[in-house]
């Protein structure tokens, strides 16, 4: 048992990101989309609490969100895997829950 | 509302701009300037062409304050003024020059 | 037209795409333009990040409208500030913002950058001397 939670709000602007790494357990994955790929950003005001987390949480961004973003994949916070949308879909299927952090 | 360009249906708002910006080709300017009364020759076409390019650059129409000044920048004063312009374009130079060249109605036309 | 224009400030705190703030703010400004005041864009917390190069939203399937920034210089809105603080927090510095600029009418059309970098402070006074300030 596992869950895929999403975050899509900027972590500059809400808790939602905070809140969802303080929440997530050993195993689950945590997937940045939209505006929340700002949160994968590296030497950010809060990288530090995301690679925290990076070795017990899968952590992964959304590419096309990114791009569209112009955030270069090389600025990408360590041990953050880049996904696309099919990858986005595997994910969904192998946890058996999804929850949305707005 | 839709124009007809060798037997394909063009659809356009009530103002007469196109929907959907890639339906555009030449065949269809010269089909929509006809309905705007202007019969397209080499001046008109510079203009339209001009105005393709800054769309593609900046993803915007421009005013027509903005097409003029620029216009006088690239083409020289003689082309970039009221008088030249409106004279290509009795009906506004932005608005009608932006319909026949299958961009969207010009950003700060109020 | 400087002396008796208004003082009009654009506060942008919002990244693109999110949400359609950012995208609104955009036009507003240049249909305002129009009206020959004295415009100023502030960008500042996530609004920094309207600005970042290299935006390709063709995965997204939303217009990208950051080639539209390089259009202010045309429709004579030139003072784009930066705040270096909000850049900072974000992981960014000007180096990942692209360049504008605009022709400088007084000085021979020569090509000038658009974008001020400013520190939190200054664009608190920036800020309070405004006639007009507008948030997005």
């Amino acid at each position: 048992m596992s869950t895929l939670h999403t975050v899509n709000k900027s972590p500059f602007s809400t808790q939602s990101l905070v809140s969802c790494l303080g929440h997530a357990k050993d195993g689950d994955t945590v997937l940045l989309i939209e505006d929340g790929v700002y949160g994968a950003i590296s030497q950010s005001g809060i990288s530090d609490a995301i690679s925290a987390r990076a070795t017990e949480v899968n952590l992964c961004v959304l590419q096309p969100d990114l791009e569209a973003r112009g955030v270069d994949a090389a600025k990408v916070v360590e041990g953050v895997n880049l996904v696309d949308y099919s990858g986005f879909v595997e994910l969904a299927a192998k946890h058996s829950l999804t929850q949305a952090w707005l | 509302m839709a124009y007809q360009v060798n037997g394909a249906t063009i659809e356009h708002d009530e103002e007469g701009y196109i929907l959907t910006l890639s339906d555009w080709s030449k065949e269809l300017a010269d089909v929509i300037a006809e309905t705007e009364e202007i019969d397209m020759n080499e001046e008109h076409w510079e203009v339209v062409n001009f105005l393709r390019e800054y769309y593609e650059e900046y993803q915007i129409a421009p005013a027509v304050r903005v097409l003029i000044k620029s216009i006088k920048k690239s083409l020289g004063p003689e082309k970039g003024n009221n008088k030249y312009m409106y004279e290509l374009f009795p009906y506004g130079p932005a608005k009608q020059a932006c319909k026949i060249a299958g961009l969207p109605k010009p950003t700060g036309c109020v | 037209m400087e002396n008796d224009a208004k003082r009009f400030l654009y506060v942008n705190r919002k990244a693109p795409y999110g949400t359609i703030y950012a995208l609104e703010s955009l036009e507003v400004v240049l249909i305002g333009a129009a009206f020959e005041q004295n415009v100023s864009l502030a960008f500042l917390d996530d609004g920094v990040f309207q600005l970042t190069k290299g935006q390709d939203t063709q995965g997204i399937g939303v217009k990208n409208f950051s080639p539209t920034y390089r259009a202010l210089g045309d429709y004579d809105v030139n003072k784009l500030y930066v705040e270096k603080e909000s850049l900072e927090e974000r992981g960014l510095s000007v180096d990942d913002l692209q360049e504008i600029t605009y022709e400088d009418e007084d000085d021979d059309w020569e090509e000038k950058p658009s974008i001020n970098i400013v520190s939190r402070s200054e664009m608190a006074d920036i800020m309070a001397n405004q006639d007009v300030v507008l948030s997005f």
